[in-house]
């Protein structure tokens, strides 16, 4: 069972009130606790948000690994502990390897010792990987061959989820704070409605894994959190600071958010479907493109985001544990707080991908430079065909 | 109800001791064979089987090789999909978990899923001229990774729908037993087709020298074997090791050069729309060119030459070579350690006297990736019809700072005369 370790203070305010009660306030005040927090690092700028990310990271992936060690009795297993780390910094160095190497391309440039690194930059990876794929196999014990197969494969798909999904995040970060803030207020939104809705009008319940959710609470919850998604996108698409993407300033050193507005973020006249003009009573309306956006991205928040709850909590019955850890009072560990985003980072990244993105443009002059003279020169005279056809040259 | 999560969830895994013998692996010799040799007395007799199977496999690879890359294709898929079901098998046999809801339909639904996703991003970039013609087929490639990932998705969302009361930690472990099998097999066969489309050799020099490490590997272990190498493995040697390492070298040295040689295996596999064909034909590049080389001083005593003509290709079979030689093992460590650990004898009984497909193609798998890794970063640059692809999507105003830093880029190199118009 878990410790309580809710902070003597609030304790202390709260001791009159009942139990249930009590920690309903608790959970209220961590709530906004962690909102505010979230308000104060937006503030704070892009390189912090991705320093936080990456605590949040490493910190998921211990509290993972530590139910791991605690299912399998296996902290006596030689070396294991030090090569689960040494994978973690290996698929991290790949991962933010790519990362600094395609949005920093300049700085990266200019320093030799990174210049080779990132030239190499898979072959370094592969390495390392390797290196702790042969330690594994040197420190196999007899008697102990499954359990530890079972924390190797225990720590991959860890890495699998944990890693991959924190780097999505970073790289929607980088396209604009809008597509990071939206979807995680999308999904905290989400949480927060369906729970009211439940607590006020609940009443069948929705699916066997997690009792305490219900229909009313997922259809309110969906609603609520597209009408906010709404809101919040119409708000945030008036500053440059979140629509622009991050790029890094070479001259001041530092990250930069300035640019013209896309197209997404110019407010555009939409007419107003013939269905829902008798309701709203306006033949037109302005809105900015990014909000039909953020429909899409609240509406997946909303109806496939919970699966990622439901895997959670599925996940806490079979291992028999109640939270992942208690670094958060009333709340549990950092995963569970994160479990419905990690689908939602991924969801994300593909739908910017696939509908919004086009290629980057320093990372396609980057690939140009290391092609041939007889390419370069290919590419460049088909290209400039290209522009006289559409009379930009 | 059981709860099966009691019975075989809660194993003791302070020592291995607990699991149940899988049964026996039952003799698949095809009767032939046990005829013919009946007269032998056992240890000849399986020695004699294995040698025989052995040059059964090498025949069909160079068969298979005569066929073509699509063949090739076809071939390194169902190995991708036999592997996987060897794996999954062992999977379901560990935690008797046939009975699971729904189980083996997602597990090859998601194999399904993966092979999609793998599959279409290699059409996409080499069929790209027969794609551009067909419609249909081009809604498909832009949308692509959004298709891919909707269709895990339902596969993720119906796996949480199946979860049954206690069963759950059964199904996790199904569930991670399944993305690990994926991610170990569908990856390294999707890396060993691009290496295909690379050119043939560098998917026979590599795939050879695994082989050839592992039979030299044997007899040299067989004639002079003494000082054990690992624990893990007890019939390998360091004698064996050494003596496979360097044979395995010297035959990387010679296949490659006689490979080299052949437009058919050492251009880059492409699509020709008219005939509808994989073609192999181009200027051979480079590294396929004969060049004079110095010997170093250490080695002209030994060799009494001065110069030597060879292929560059052949200086990075050495790199290949090595890396089959002492790293590759590694991967045949791995598994015996996974047999031992599942107390199974092989991954099947598909290949008599050799076990399943997976015991074949332990070593491989390392193989793949690093040859696929080495590529990337030594040999090939980035497609220059990609780029082109990509560079045309471009918003207007990015091609123009684009056209206007490549432009000043091919005068600075002087590959562009100056012109007097912009």
């Amino acid at each position: 069972p878990t410790s309580d370790d809710t902070p003597e203070v609030l304790n202390r305010a709260l001791s009159n009130l009942s139990s249930r009660w009590k920690n309903w306030w608790v959970r209220g005040i961590l709530t906004l606790a962690m909102i505010t927090f979230f308000f104060i690092i937006i503030y704070l700028g892009p390189m912090v948000l991705m320093m936080i990310v990456m605590c949040v990271q490493i910190k998921c992936f211990h509290e993972i690994i530590t139910i791991g060690y605690n299912v399998y009795h296996s902290y006596d297993l030689p070396w294991f502990r030090t090569l689960s780390w040494y994978f973690l910094l290996c698929v991290n160095y790949f991962f933010y390897g790519e990362t600094v190497t395609d949005y920093f391309f300049t700085l990266v440039q200019r320093e030799e010792p990174l210049r080779i690194l990132s030239k190499y930059h898979r072959f370094i990876s592969f390495a390392l990987y390797l290196t702790g794929f042969c330690m594994f196999v040197l420190s196999l014990v007899k008697k102990h061959y499954r359990l530890q197969f079972y924390m190797f494969g225990w720590t991959h798909v860890t890495l699998l989820i944990v890693v991959t999904q924190s780097h999505l995040i970073i790289h929607n970060l980088f396209e604009g704070m809008i597509w990071f803030i939206v979807p995680i207020s999308c999904v905290i939104c989400n949480d927060i409605m369906a729970y009211m809705f439940g607590f006020f009008f609940g009443r069948t319940p929705l699916i066997k894994l997690s009792p305490k959710k219900t229909w009313e609470g997922f259809i309110g919850g969906f609603f609520a959190t597209v009408l906010f998604g709404l809101l919040l996108s119409y708000v945030m698409s008036g500053y440059r600071c979140f629509t622009c993407p991050v790029e890094f300033n070479n001259d001041t050193n530092s990250f930069t958010v300035d640019c013209e507005p896309s197209e997404l973020f110019q407010l555009q006249e939409y007419n107003i479907p013939v269905v829902l003009q008798s309701i709203v009573g306006w033949k037109t309306v302005r809105m900015y493109p990014f909000q039909i956006h953020s429909i899409a991205l609240s509406t997946f928040a909303s109806l496939i985001g919970p699966f990622g709850g439901f895997f959670a909590s599925g996940f806490k019955r079979a291992f028999k544990i109640k939270d992942f850890a208690n670094t958060i009072p009333g709340h549990g560990g950092i995963m569970d707080r994160f479990d419905c985003q990690y689908l939602m980072a991924t969801f994300v990244n593909v739908y910017i991908a696939s509908f919004i993105r086009g290629p980057n443009p320093s990372k396609l002059i980057q690939q140009f430079l290391t092609l041939r003279p007889d390419q370069q020169l290919h590419i460049f005279n088909t290209l400039k065909a290209h522009l006289v056809d559409k009379g930009m040259l | 109800e059981v709860d099966l999560d009691e019975r075989f969830g809660e194993l003791d895994l302070r020592n291995d001791s607990d699991i149940p013998d899988v049964p026996p692996s039952t003799d698949s010799t095809p009767e032939i064979l046990k005829r013919a040799l009946s007269g032998l007395s056992a240890r000849w007799k399986n020695w004699w089987i294995r040698g025989i199977l052995t040059l059964a496999m090498i025949s069909m690879f160079f068969l298979i090789i005569y066929l073509g890359s699509f063949m090739l294709m076809l071939l390194v898929l169902s190995i991708q999909v036999k592997c996987f079901h060897e794996i999954i098998t062992i999977g379901y046999r560990v935690y008797h978990s046939y009975d699971l809801p729904w189980f083996r339909s997602l597990s090859w639904y998601f194999l399904l899923c993966v092979n999609y996703f793998f599959y279409g991003e290699t059409v996409a970039d080499y069929f790209a001229t027969f794609v551009q013609r067909r419609e249909q087929l081009q809604f498909l490639i832009r949308y692509h990774r959004f298709i891919s990932f909707a269709l895990y998705l339902a596969g993720f969302c119906m796996f949480v729908l199946s979860l049954v009361k206690k069963h759950y930690r059964l199904q996790f472990y199904m569930f991670a037993w399944t993305h690990v099998t994926l991610l170990i097999t569908v990856t390294q066969s999707h890396l060993v087709i691009q290496n295909l489309f690379e050119g043939m050799i560098w998917f026979l020099v590599p795939i050879s020298s695994v082989i050839c490490n592992d039979i030299t590997a044997y007899i040299f272990g067989f004639f002079f074997g003494r000082t054990p190498l690992i624990k893990l493995s007890p019939k390998k040697t360091w004698e064996g090791f050494i003596g496979g390492f360097f044979s395995t070298v010297v035959f990387g040295f010679i296949f490659s050069y006689f490979l080299a040689q052949y437009q058919y295996f050492v251009c880059p596999v492409e699509y020709n729309s008219e005939t509808n064909r994989f073609v192999t034909e181009c200027e051979p590049s480079e590294l396929f060119q004969i060049k004079k080389y110095s010997v170093p001083p250490l080695l002209q005593a030994v060799l009494g030459w001065e110069s030597v003509n060879m292929y560059p290709f052949q200086m990075h079979s050495i790199a290949l070579a090595t890396f089959a030689s002492l790293i590759g093992p590694f991967g045949g460590f791995f598994a015996s350690g996974f047999k031992r650990a599942f107390k199974i004898k092989d991954f099947a009984d598909t290949i008599p006297g050799h076990g399943g497909i997976m015991d074949r193609f332990d070593c491989q798998y390392l193989m793949a990736t690093f040859v696929h890794v080495y590529i990337t970063s030594f040999i090939r640059g980035p497609n220059p019809s990609k780029l082109l692809k990509q560079l045309l999507i471009l918003q207007p105003e990015q091609q123009l700072n684009v056209y206007k830093t490549l432009k000043s880029h091919l005068v600075e190199k002087g590959i562009l005369q100056p012109s007097l118009r912009g």
